[in-house]
């Protein structure tokens, strides 16, 4: 059924630091990887090796540059992938009940045998959340590791969504957040956690934390500091010197 | 918005076909015999054709049955329910109108009235998408209708309705020009929402997440189709509404129809290739682009 839940009884979802993140790309390719090797249509590339390769991903890495009036510019790094929205426009407007939401944890997923990938979900989606695989032609989206999750068969440790997994900065975060004792709860509270585009009324169940305020040093002159050597040594420095032009 | 060939073909040619069976349902035309073959074909082969032209556009239409199945959601599925509701319930009318030149009134109004309902499902599968300001807007549904009813009644040879419904799809279409540029401004998402990072300064994007292009960029972000915008908007005003409306102050005859009606078309092409490439996805922000 494409029509949402009235509420979910868990809410699991991410919790991104765009304080801590680096930028390095590593759970854009740990997502590919795990996707692409598990549940559904891999996730494929056209024209790999030539001049205009292309991929279908879940998770995608921007980095923005924030200028300011009182303060130097500040770049920052913005992993995006589903939000798994309460209010998922994608899921409602979806023709064949692909898509939908699940009533346990709240996890948009697609079931891909049902996709007709005609694309409005896409369009739907304010956060472009959503990629239609250019080999499989059905729509692709993040799953939250369902498969990983819940998987008994895999170490405990292991049982989070691999983009969390890898992050080898530890900036992005895994939990319940209808729940307010969770871990990913608190640090919301504790960090003032936001959601992206709340003007476009989706409710977003991931949310961001925004970069930490910057230390402003009290700097010394540090022209001072950088002065060049005194000319003119005196004394058997200054013979020397003197000495050693000569040769 | 990338305009695809075979959504511009069928928005304009099914919307004219149900536009049609409207009038024809209505019974404001009341064709018998070999007349009203001749009409409800060209009404049902345009509503067939384009159905058939939009099932293209699909990734899988092998499953596209599924689609009947989420009406109570999808405007998508709403508009397939609708369609094939229109097609059947109106078939007794025609058949009876055709072969038995006893037009049966009850199948025609029910039929129109699901005619009318499927031109509306269309409009609001644009009209609902929230990410995409230029249609989130009342002004989206007047110009399907309109352009739908009218190159009905251009269709069904009504010079004085069609007149006037010209007239009306020049002023939905200019209204839905002039608030539609207005509409992304009035959303609200710029880059400082889409990160959340706008209290903090002006954000713009240094990186984009890759190189190359990817399905997003290509479906959403087509900025090459805006480049004739202004020449293309005077083309769908003037052959699309101004240039048959003036064509029907002429004395009727079907040499004036054909031409107005060849200009209509020409002219509600231009107009959806603009409804498609000018509509700023607001996933845009995320990439530097509107």
């Amino acid at each position: 059924m494409t029509t949402l839940p009235a509420r979910t009884t868990r809410k699991l979802g991410l919790v991104i630091d765009l304080d801590t993140c680096v930028g390095c790309h590593a759970c854009v390719i740990s997502c590919k990887g795990w996707n692409t090797e598990n549940y559904g249509a891999p996730l494929s590339d056209t024209d790999a090796y030539g001049d205009s390769p292309e991929g279908t991903f879940l998770n995608r890495v921007h980095s923005f540059e924030v200028t300011r009036d009182d303060a130097p510019p500040m770049v920052v790094h913005f992993p995006k992938s589903c939000l798994h929205c309460d209010d998922a426009p994608c899921v409602t407007v979806c023709p064949t009940g692909a898509s939908y939401k699940r009533v346990e944890d709240g996890i948009v997923l697609v079931n891909e045998t049902d996709c007709i990938g005609c694309g409005l979900c896409a369009w739907a989606c304010p956060y472009g959340a959503r990629e239609m695989d250019g080999a499989e032609k059905v729509m692709k989206k993040c799953t939250l590791c369902v498969d990983r999750i819940y998987n008994e068969n895999l170490a405990a440790e292991d049982r989070e969504p691999v983009c969390v997994r890898t992050c080898p900065a530890g900036a992005r975060h895994f939990g319940d957040l209808a729940d307010p004792r969770s871990a990913v709860s608190q640090l919301v509270a504790a960090r003032g956690g936001m959601d992206l585009m709340p003007e476009q009324g989706t409710r977003p169940v991931n949310k961001y934390l925004p970069p930490r305020a910057r230390d402003a040093l009290d700097i010394p002159d540090l022209v001072n500091l950088c002065e060049p050597a005194p000319q003119g040594a005196t004394g058997f420095l200054g013979w020397l010197d003197r000495a050693l032009e000569r040769l | 918005m990338h305009p695809a060939p075979s959504l511009i073909l069928f928005t304009v040619l099914s919307g004219m076909g149900f536009g049609l069976l409207v009038w024809l349902g209505l019974g404001l035309r009341a064709p018998t015999g070999l007349a009203a073959f001749i009409l409800f074909g060209v009404g049902y082969a345009l509503a067939g054709a384009g159905l058939i032209a939009a099932a293209f556009h699909l990734g899988h239409p092998e499953r596209a049955l599924k689609a009947f199945t989420q009406w109570r959601s999808s405007w998508l599925s709403r508009e397939a329910v609708l369609s094939a509701a229109t097609l059947a319930v109106m078939a007794p009318h025609a058949a009876s109108s055709a072969f038995a030149a006893t037009p049966l009134p009850v199948f025609g109004w029910l039929g129109a009235a699901l005619a009318l309902a499927t031109i509306f499902a269309t409009a609001m599968i644009y009209a609902q998408i929230r990410a995409v300001p230029r249609w989130h807007h009342w002004s989206t549904p007047p110009v399907f209708l309109l352009a739908a009813l009218a190159g009905g009644a251009l269709l069904a040879a009504q010079v004085t309705l069609a007149l006037v419904l010209m007239l009306g799809l020049g002023a939905a279409m200019v209204a839905h020009w002039v608030a539609g540029d207005q509409r992304f401004a009035a959303a609200g998402s710029t880059s400082g929402t889409a990160t959340g990072l706008g209290a903090l300064g002006q954000v713009r994007l240094l990186e984009p997440p890759h190189s190359g292009r990817n399905y997003l960029l290509r479906e959403m972000v087509h900025v090459v189709g805006r480049k004739h915008a202004h020449k293309l908007r005077l083309i769908a005003l003037g052959a699309g509404a101004l240039g048959p409306a003036a064509l029907l102050l002429l004395p009727a005859s079907y040499m004036a129809i054909g031409l107005a009606l060849l200009f209509h078309v020409t002219g509600l092409m231009a107009q959806r290739w603009l409804f498609f490439a000018e509509a700023e996805h607001v996933v845009g922000l995320y990439y530097g682009k509107r």
